[in-house]
């Protein structure tokens, strides 16, 4: 309920900072009567002809069922009206079942109140531009157990193209100190909305050593990520939650705060840090909403060395459960799907469907590998190696040799970054073309994923949400002599490096998942089933 | 004596081409255009015919399907040499039908009416000297050559029937006819075009830095992009190595996938294949259809404690079937794929099929 305020105001968090800064532990009710009562204040200040309004809604608090009647002859004046008269439509619905029982939800009163007390705001003060933001996230907090409209902000690194973006961007990282990475190159217009980065260029440069706002495992993790040392979603994902186990182990609450809250809000910063050196997967994203969750529900009594090993053993148990166990289970269904005698096509370097391979031919399934492999990462070779190791048959190709190839095969696995909520696969750039090849030729094609990766968002084409990957990798050929050296300098001449790509569902024979083999339609169902799980 | 100085310097000639055959297809240096192949090999047999000692059509022919035999063997792969061998026998066919005095038309095509009638086994042994045949045939050669010469810019010519203004045109690797294709639509109208860079040999990076320098906006990507970007593409233009008799393709490595893609999202693919690459074989013998090329330039020798456990393979050619092509561009117009037999028809004799 505290972060629902923030974004509807900035008076709120000055209200918040005043009053931490008087020393108090405030409950969560009083600081809602601070705000109220300064808020009132100002109101007196600004319009005297607003205090009629204001008393009446004084007096329509202890008969809450009452507040739409007295509310609709001031709005007709205001322009809102037709946007503000269905948000007050909401506010009986709820605030009849909390009239009803009073004693119980008088939380949900108070919101309401407070909803009651915008509305009056919005509409005595006159035109301001953000109505809009205030209505919509007041609406979906109406009926609270339905299925919530999802109004979600755009995220800044699909947006580069909007300079107020960028500008609010800025800010944002000055004010936690962080250096504002620079796009590089010039950009196919296509993809203008993104940023694309050189990786001669690497954030830490700008950053001071040593630097006292970033925690040394961070910049450490920062560095990794932009110089692709660590690479692969699952490799991330792992390498973020130890760094931020490291930070835990370091931290000590300052005095007069609460672990739970001043905890995320030191993470802030690091998550900016890192999203600057790469944007952040969708994996990533998911553990870092579970370990905001896990710190902020610490009980302000516990104590702190309780509370840190409590989160250190969260973060142990999430990497088990979803990426070690999760990758036992899914090898153990796919087990079940390699016969003897298959010849299975795998691209690029997924450490999970390596797993399964393994754990195959541990197995003494009698198969062999086909690694297909693509400019300019060419993580095929990764991949290869370790399957040589363990001493399965192998067959190296590029991409463009997939055609000639595939009328050997008789699998497809594939492993993926993400899977989207309407049934798409995101995963390294060149999988769809795969899929789409062997569709073509009637190979089945399984896809491996654990359910962590699963993401809300949706998306249909590989354009409106990518990562653009330095340029500069697609000059170098084996032979060494290039063409493109100069490409810089040439006005009409652009290089695209892709990282992603989205596959469509119907490519999609198969997903495999700790949860079971499900289609790739069921991925909303899996993460309805999750979210009401949480 | 002139007889034989020409004759061993023919046979040098013959030698220093089926060596430059050779190594020219091993994939080390610069590959060199179809059309020069063409043009060489036609200058070669124009010589064939005006040094070597016939008699009668029928020698020459001899001749020349020995000499072509050699040729194609050299190397396989490239098709145009076994393809102009045959345009020459069809025209020295023609040209004895004509000294004859025989209609051409009915001499050649083979009708159902004709089959049952006739009996079988043509009369035509050609082993009636004439003697104005020599230099109808090298005229008829000649002929041959100015086409030869005029490929491209008859290709380039059409490129405005089919750019227009604003599109995002999608080509792989590199191909001088269809460099030469959109950069004379350039000239008038202003589309972008993205190339996908076809590893390994990456010479899409060539045709990028060409067309840019034309002016035209260029984007290189990794053919692992193809499909992701398909989705903003009007037009796929690509060029061939060879035309299959079915109507299908035989091109560079990465097109079948470039054609499939273009196939999901509804986009024509359009073939620019001036006519010498028309060829009469079909793409079901496996043997001879694909061609490999040393698979260190997939994977290096610096990988060497993998190298040896590892199969690798780097194939040179893709097949593409006549479905997924929407028009065929060549220097007499377009056509649809399924009108390649006709033309086929046109050029060479059924016999000359099998060399």
């Amino acid at each position: 309920m505290a972060d629902a305020g923030e974004p509807e105001g900035p008076e709120r968090k000055d209200d918040i900072v005043k009053a931490k800064q008087e020393g108090k532990e405030l409950t969560k009710e009083e600081k809602q009567r601070l705000r109220k009562e300064k808020k009132q204040q100002k109101k007196s200040k600004e319009k005297k002809d607003d205090k009629p309004s204001r008393d009446s809604e004084k007096e329509k608090k202890p008969a809450s069922a009452a507040s739409p009647a007295p509310q609709t002859p001031t709005q007709p004046p205001a322009q809102k009206a037709p946007s503000a008269a269905p948000a007050p439509v909401p506010v009986p619905a709820s605030e009849t079942p909390s009239a009803a029982d009073k004693p119980a939800k008088s939380k949900a009163e108070l919101k309401a109140e407070r909803r009651a007390r915008q509305e009056a705001e919005r509409a005595s003060k006159g035109k301001k531009g953000d109505v809009g933001p205030q209505a919509a996230p007041g609406k979906p907090k109406a009926p609270p157990s339905e299925l919530q409209p999802v109004v979600k902000r755009l995220p800044e690194h699909v947006q580069v193209d909007n300079p107020e973006v960028l500008k609010k961007l800025a800010k944002k990282l000055e004010r936690q100190q962080i250096p504002l990475r620079s796009d590089y190159g010039y950009k196919v217009s296509l993809f203008s909305h993104l940023h694309q980065y050189s990786r001669k260029a690497p954030l830490t440069q700008q950053l001071g050593i040593p630097s006292t706002v970033i925690h040394p495992a961070i910049v450490r993790l920062g560095l990794q990520y932009s110089q692709g040392i660590v690479a692969g979603s699952n490799a991330r994902s792992v390498a973020l939650l130890h760094a931020f186990k490291q930070v835990i182990r370091d931290y000590t609450t300052p005095p007069n705060e609460e672990l739970s809250r001043d905890l995320v809000n030191r993470l802030k910063p690091y998550i900016s840090f890192l999203n600057q050196c790469r944007p952040l997967s969708a994996s990533m994203g998911n553990a870092i909403k579970y370990i905001k969750k896990e710190i902020s529900n610490i009980p302000s009594q516990c104590k702190e060395e309780e509370a840190k090993r409590k989160l250190l053993n969260c973060i142990d148990c999430y990497i088990n459960e979803k990426i070690v166990l999760a990758a036992k289970a899914i090898a153990k269904y796919s087990i079940e799907k390699i016969s003897d005698g298959d010849v299975i096509l795998v691209y690029g370097c997924s450490s999970l469907v390596n797993h399964i391979l393994c754990e195959a031919f541990e197995k003494n399934r009698k198969f062999r590998v086909i690694v297909v492999d693509s400019r300019p990462r060419l993580e095929g070779r990764e991949a290869l190696r370790r399957l040589v190791q363990k001493g399965i048959n192998c067959t190296y190709v590029l991409i463009s040799a997939v055609s000639y190839i595939l009328p050997e095969v008789s699998k497809v696995f594939l492993g993926a970054h993400a899977l989207l909520a309407n049934g798409y696969v995101m995963s390294r750039v060149g999988t769809s073309q795969i899929a789409l090849v062997a569709k073509a030729f009637n190979v089945p094609v399984l896809v491996c994923c654990e359910t962590y990766k699963f993401c809300e968002r949706v998306q249909t084409d590989s354009f409106v949400s990518n990562e653009l990957d330095d340029p500069d990798d697609l000059i170098v050929t084996r032979t060494g002599t290039t063409q493109l050296e100069h490409w810089q300098e040439v006005p009409s001449l652009g290089l695209l490096n892709l990282v992603y790509d989205v596959t469509p569902p119907d490519f999609v024979d198969l997903v495999i998942t700790d949860l079971g083999m499900i289609p790739c339609t069921s991925v909303p169902v899996v993460l309805r089933v999750k979210n009401v799980d949480q | 004596m002139p007889g034989p100085d020409k004759e061993t310097d023919l046979t040098e000639r013959i030698e220093a081409f089926l060596f430059d055959l050779n190594r020219g297809g091993s994939g080390a240096g610069p590959l060199r255009g179809s059309a020069e192949t063409a043009r060489e090999t036609t200058a070669l047999l124009r010589r064939i015919t005006a040094q070597a000692r016939w008699s009668s059509a029928g020698d020459l022919m001899e001749i020349i399907r020995n000499e072509g035999r050699r040729m194609t063997a050299a190397q396989p792969s490239e098709t145009t040499v076994g393809n102009m061998i045959r345009r020459v026998l069809k025209i020295i066919r023609e040209e004895y039908a004509r000294s004859r005095g025989s209609s051409e038309e009915a001499d050649q095509q083979e009708s159902l009416h004709k089959l049952l009638t006739s009996g079988g086994v043509s009369d035509e042994n050609f082993r009636q000297p004439f003697a104005a045949l020599k230099p109808n045939v090298i005229e008829a050669i000649n002929e041959l050559l100015t086409e030869l010469e005029g490929t491209t810019d008859n290709i380039a010519m059409q490129a405005l029937e089919h750019i227009h203004s604003n599109e995002v045109i999608m080509t792989i690797g590199r191909s001088r006819t269809v460099e030469a294709f959109l950069k004379d639509a350039a000239r008038k109208r202003k589309f972008h075009v993205i190339v996908a860079e076809c590893a390994p040999f990456c010479q899409g990076h060539e045709m990028a830095t060409s067309l840019s320098k034309a002016g035209i906006e260029t984007t290189v990507i990794t053919d692992a992009a193809i499909f992701a970007v398909m989705s903003r593409v009007n037009k796929v233009i690509i060029g061939t190595q060879t035309v299959l008799a079915n109507g299908g393709l035989r091109a560079v490595n990465g097109t079948h996938t470039l054609a499939l893609a273009a196939k999901h999202h509804s986009t024509p693919l359009i073939v620019c294949a001036p006519m010498f690459k028309l060829s009469p074989q079909f793409p079901n013998e496996e043997d001879t259809f694909h061609k490999f090329v040393s698979p260190h330039e997939v994977l290096p020798f610096t990988e060497g404690e993998i190298l040896s456990k590892v199969n690798v393979h780097c194939p040179v050619f893709d097949y593409v079937p006549p479905e997924l092509i929407t028009l065929f561009i060549s220097n007499i117009g377009g056509h649809a794929p399924s009108y390649i037999y006709r033309l086929m028809s046109e050029l060479y004799h059924p016999e000359d099929h099998e060399l």
